[in-house]
């Protein structure tokens, strides 16, 4: 299947993936909004790795074809698309992290805030969410954010063997 | 070609999946003793935590048996099985007929003889029904402000990973609770000492009273209800509920007289095929390769059963998958300190190497155990935990460190790290 | 941070840099993409700050910005009022007096110098002689660089035709369009790759300056001209071996008289390799040729070229357009070369000092014109093709060039804005911003080879498009049928000594 596949080669460093990929991320689809107006704070899925200086690669799911995080999630909230992308339920995710754990590419985020609401204890408390956050190849777009913001054509989206 | 799997959790879905990628038309049967469809033990905590729902405790959708044409036996439980006759006998005497067996029972809590361990109130927890009875025990009137339920104190005997899950879902709901375990620190099987203390030290900061080197000798009770324990050193603790979780030991109680061979649990081969052709065992209730140490032993973690039940169930139907074993591995968050543990967490003997950067001071901790120049073990506490699945890579692959062993305990530790070679060749092939 | 700049002397900066902090979301992508330290976050504040000083106004961080946040202003032209004691000028002699150095630059020259382009038209057909429609008629830009014989003699052999006439070896170029000079180490080898993908890819051929050439790089040999220039760098054998054409630099429009120089720090372990001399050692190119000091010294050593390369391949020499060019280009096709490149003062380099780039030389459509000229006047034009450099911006300069005598152009500015090139003129310090003019491991990973060929391609392809309609709007089907049709160009505002040098008519005036 079509994966994200950097070339550090000719990556830069410039983290504009990261700036796409919490844009696309967002409620608002506003980069502007995502990075100050936004809570939860959306999570870039990818994430630059860097030697200062000389070498960055730009990590994110392989989508295994053997898919570890899917194997260790306790509650099936990782599972895989008929199409191919493992992606996670947020609805079933409970942040116990064993993706996280599990993933040898080390591209699964936590995600963690607190909401407005009731927790079990009561009154006040806030609800802390926990929720892996990964790349889903960007379901809403032809071309993953990621590899279209690359200045650099450094992410090929392409199948691979 | 009939399909039975005995059991209904990770190995057993796993195994069935399996089954149907490559045999979409013979039956398929699930027997377990459970009622509910498929659902996350692990979530039990959770549940009794009020964290999630009771929907969010299944683990497939409720049409899962349905779509793949599985048929279902639940709340039935097996009492042996009859490897010539190729029959599982249920406890109401009815026989099932399979062509391939797999076993996937799981583990059963270790319960020791403690005097009064038949009380009520007292539970073990590992089931959905362990954590409903105590539901039901924290939410009887009277409500209070502290608390939602009667149960004001619990006592949990044993500190492991089931130990802590039970204080963090008791904690949760406002239960007081003193945990009591034999060894001097919590966690000591997932944990090395430094690493546990921080555990312990944030388990007391929340008010969750740790005793450790100590043991429940006996549940005292008024009637046949539990109201107490007595600790070795004769100290008494006055509780409403009292929570065993020990451990968990293979569940081949009904396998006795099957011929099924069983050491520490059942054995099988690399196919996780046992001694009896056709009968297959995975999960929990297996003995399979520990690829650290090399030895054969049960390693009840979920990832491994639902990988064992995958290649048993592909084999069962026609496959050909190698299990090529797997190593302990563990997330737990409690309180608020993230812990992830893998392979050899506290060596013993000869030849390993230990990186360590210990800020236990702001709860983190992180070490990396090498032997020969690769990784056996590795312990993340606190903040840092985000990239441990790399270090789980590194250990499944066995990767020689050396050329980058001073940078693995770098907060940015990641792929530009690893030779060159080794790094294209993980990131830009397809896996 | 900003305490040092207190006690800093000044340096009257020339930028400002203004941040929309509405709009910045601290991505800090201008703070990575600033390689001159004017950019930078503070935790603390969560703020990115600039140091205005250390801006050089190359635009990296403003084309970066995901949220459009920075603009860059130019300042420093607040200084009273003074036509004669301007900002450039406070500035450049406060450098001066900070530091006791020659002031350098890079780039071709930003004086007001008259580009005498500008004050030529192109003429079109009207009526009497039919214009051409190059999307519906074939249009020939094909051009052939080389000595052309005096005469050709034909063979008629049981009815077939054949040319009796031994041809001298010839560079085909598709275009009349080639890369100039540009070395390795002044530019990566990112860059280098990109020059010789482009021109594999659009028939012509890019040129490695004094810098050899890189083992890699070799398999685009049939698309590279090598020099050979005062240094010697990196020649050898091979080299010659695997090039298409050698040229002989004689002397560069943005320093004539002076040999190149690149500073020991961009001399890293593969340039080192490539140019034969020790990494990290100033790589200081005589001014002269040493082992020339006459036409006849030259002669010696384009035949000692011709001799290495087999009498294959062509030779060309190269010389700053200076005010005696068009005897010293009759001298060189003398000598036996194949093409003269004539470099003007607006010709570009990677480090210059500032008063000869601005100040030494002649514009080149002046020098080609009199070159062109004295070439026809004594019956030798044939004997070499002329190829004019310094100062080309667009496809009409090209038609200008070529009408003017030129047999094709060399283009160095426009290929690196191509691919992102402000003109900021920092190139001398070796930490371009976009990558280009640096071989800082970190920096030149910002061009991509395949994505700089590409833009390049494109824009030959762009500038040969205009160069067809304008040959079409003058009835013309082919490149060569412009070439030296001076009848075609007219003056604009020039005096009439200006139109006499150029050999033009003034506009208004008929055939």
């Amino acid at each position: 299947m079509k994966i994200v596949y950097p070339k550090e080669e000719v990556c830069m460093a410039c983290r504009l993936c990261e700036v796409a990929c919490i844009t696309e991320h967002s409620r608002s689809k506003d980069t502007i909004k995502a990075y100050k107006k936004e809570k939860p704070a959306p999570l870039s899925r990818t994430l630059v790795e860097e030697i200062f200086p000389g070498l960055s690669v730009s990590v994110n799911c392989r989508h295994c074809s053997d898919a570890p995080c899917i194997e260790a999630c306790i509650t099936g909230a990782m599972h895989r698309k008929p199409d191919g992308r493992v992606v996670v339920n947020e609805y079933k995710c409970v942040g116990c992290w064993m993706c996280v754990m599990a993933c040898p590419f080390g591209a699964i985020k936590r995600n963690q805030y607190k909401i407005e609401g009731q927790g079990a204890r009561g009154k006040g408390q806030g609800l802390k969410i926990k929720l892996s956050s990964k790349c889903d190849l960007c379901p809403d777009r032809s071309i993953p954010a990621c590899v279209e913001a690359c200045p650099n054509r450094v992410m090929a989206y392409e199948e691979r063997n | 070609m009939k399909y039975l799997i005995i059991g209904n959790s990770a190995a057993a879905i796993g195994a069935a999946e399996a089954i149907r990628k490559n045999d979409k038309g013979n039956p398929v049967i699930i027997i377990s003793d459970e009622p509910h469809r498929v659902y996350s033990r692990p979530l039990i905590s959770y549940l009794l935590a009020g964290l999630v729902t009771e929907d969010r405790m299944y683990y497939r959708d409720e049409n899962f048996y349905k779509d793949n044409n599985i048929e279902t036996i639940f709340d039935k439980r097996v009492t042996g099985v009859d490897v010539k006759k190729r029959q599982a006998l249920l406890e109401d005497k009815k026989r099932i007929d399979y062509d391939r067996l797999l076993i996937a029972t799981g583990g059963t809590p270790f319960v020791p003889p403690i005097k009064g361990k038949e009380r009520k109130n007292v539970y073990t927890f590992t089931k959905w029904k362990d954590a409903e009875n105590i539901i039901k025990l924290t939410t009887t009137p009277p409500f209070t402000k502290e608390g939602r339920g009667g149960i004001k104190k619990a006592v949990v005997i044993g500190a492991g990973m089931i130990g802590i899950k039970a204080v963090e879902g008791l904690h949760a709901v406002g239960v007081d609770v003193t945990v009591v375990e034999l060894a001097s620190e919590v966690l000591s099987r997932a944990l090395d000492k430094d690493a546990s203390r921080i555990v312990q030290r944030r388990m007391e900061d929340a008010g969750i009273e740790v005793i450790t080197s100590n043991e429940v000798i006996e549940i005292t009770g008024r009637g046949d209800l539990a109201s107490g324990v007595v600790l070795r050193d004769k100290k008494k603790i006055k509780c409403d509920l009292v929570i065993i979780a020990i451990g968990v030991i293979p569940n081949t109680g009904f396998l006795k007289e099957s011929g099924i061979k069983i050491n520490r649990g059942i054995v099988v081969d690399e196919k996780m095929e046992t001694n009896i052709k056709g009968v297959y065992a995975a999960g929990d209730v297996a003995e399979a390769l520990n690829i650290i140490t090399g030895e054969k032993m049960p390693i009840p973690i979920w990832p491994l059963a639902q990988r064992q039940g995958a290649i048993a169930g592909d084999n069962m139907s026609g496959g050909d998958s190698v299990y090529k074993g797997g190593f302990p591995m563990n997330s737990i968050e409690f309180p608020g300190v993230p812990t992830i543990s893998m392979g050899i967490t506290d060596p013993r003997g000869e030849g390993y190497e230990s990186f360590i950067k210990n800020d236990s001071a702001n709860g983190n901790y992180k070490r990396i155990i090498l032997k020969d120049n690769k990784i056996v073990g590795a312990i993340l506490v606190g903040d840092d935990i985000d990239r441990a699945g790399i270090l789980t890579g590194l250990i499944k692959e066995q990767t020689p460190v050396t050329a980058f062993k001073d940078k693995l305990l770098d907060r940015n530790f990641g792929f530009v790290h690893l030779p060159k070679d080794l790094r294209k060749e993980k990131l830009e092939k397809m896996v | 941070m900003f305490f040092t700049m207190l006690y800093k002397t000044p340096t009257y900066y020339e930028f400002k840099v203004d941040r929309d902090d509405a709009r910045c979301i601290r991505c800090q992508v201008c703070v990575r993409q600033c390689s001159y330290g004017s950019t930078f976050y503070d935790a603390e504040e969560d703020r990115i700050y600039n140091i205005d000083a250390n801006c050089v106004g190359c635009h990296r961080c403003d084309t970066f910005c995901p949220t459009d946040c920075i603009t860059i202003r130019r300042v420093g032209e607040n200084f009273k009022e003074n036509a004669n004691w301007n900002a450039w000028a406070i500035r450049n002699l406060n450098k001066q007096a900070n530091t006791g150095g020659i002031l350098l630059t890079g780039m071709g020259s930003d004086r007001p110098h008259r580009i005498y382009w500008d004050n030529i038209v192109v003429d079109a057909s009207q009526v009497t002689n039919p214009s051409i429609d190059p999307l519906r008629e074939p249009m020939e830009l094909k051009t052939y660089l080389g000595r052309k014989p005096d005469s050709i003699e034909i063979e008629e052999r049981e009815g077939k035709v054949s040319l009796k006439t031994r041809l001298a070896p010839q560079l085909e170029l598709n275009v009349p369009i080639m890369f100039s000079a540009m070395s390795y180490g002044a530019i990566n080898y990112n860059v280098c790759e990109a020059l010789a993908m482009a021109a594999e890819n659009m028939g012509t051929y890019c040129n490695t300056g004094e810098g050899g050439l890189h083992k890699n790089l070799y398999k685009y040999g049939k698309n590279t001209i090598v020099q050979v220039a005062s240094g010697r760098f990196g020649v050898h054998l091979d080299y010659l071996g695997v090039s298409a054409a050698v040229e002989i630099k004689i002397g560069q429009g943005a320093k004539p008289g002076i040999g190149g120089h690149l500073p020991g720090e961009k001399v890293t372990e593969e340039v080192s390799k490539t140019r034969m001399i020790p990494a990290g050692s100033d790589a200081l190119s005589p001014a002269p040729h040493h082992d020339i000091y006459s036409i006849e010294d030259l002669r010696q050593l384009i035949y000692a070229l011709k001799e290495a390369t087999n009498y294959e391949k062509p030779v060309s020499v190269k010389i700053a357009a200076v005010h005696n060019a068009a005897a010293i280009a009759s001298g060189i096709v003398r000598a036996g070369a194949d093409i003269v490149a004539i470099d003007g003062i607006r010709g570009s380099t990677g480090a210059a000092p500032l008063m000869i780039r601005d100040n030494v030389g002649i514009p080149a459509e002046l020098a080609l014109a009199q070159v062109d000229e004295r070439l026809r006047n004594e019956g030798i034009r044939n004997w070499a093709s002329v190829v004019i450099a310094g100062g080309i911006r667009n496809a009409s300069d090209i038609v200008k060039a070529i009408a003017l005598g030129a047999d094709a152009v060399y283009i160095a500015t426009p290929a690196l804005v191509s691919i992102g090139c402000t003109v900021c003129q920092k190139c001398y310090l070796g930490k371009c911003a976009w990558g280009i003019a640096t071989n800082d491991p970190y920096l030149a990973r910002r061009q991509n080879p395949e994505i700089a060929a590409e833009r390049m391609s494109n824009l030959l392809t762009a500038w040969s498009r205009e160069i067809k309609e304008m040959l079409g709007g003058m009835g013309l089907n082919a490149i060569e049928s412009l070439r030296g049709n001076r009848e075609r160009l007219r003056g604009v505002g020039l005096s009439d000594r200006e139109l006499k040098i150029l050999g033009l008519k003034h506009a208004g005036e008929g055939m």
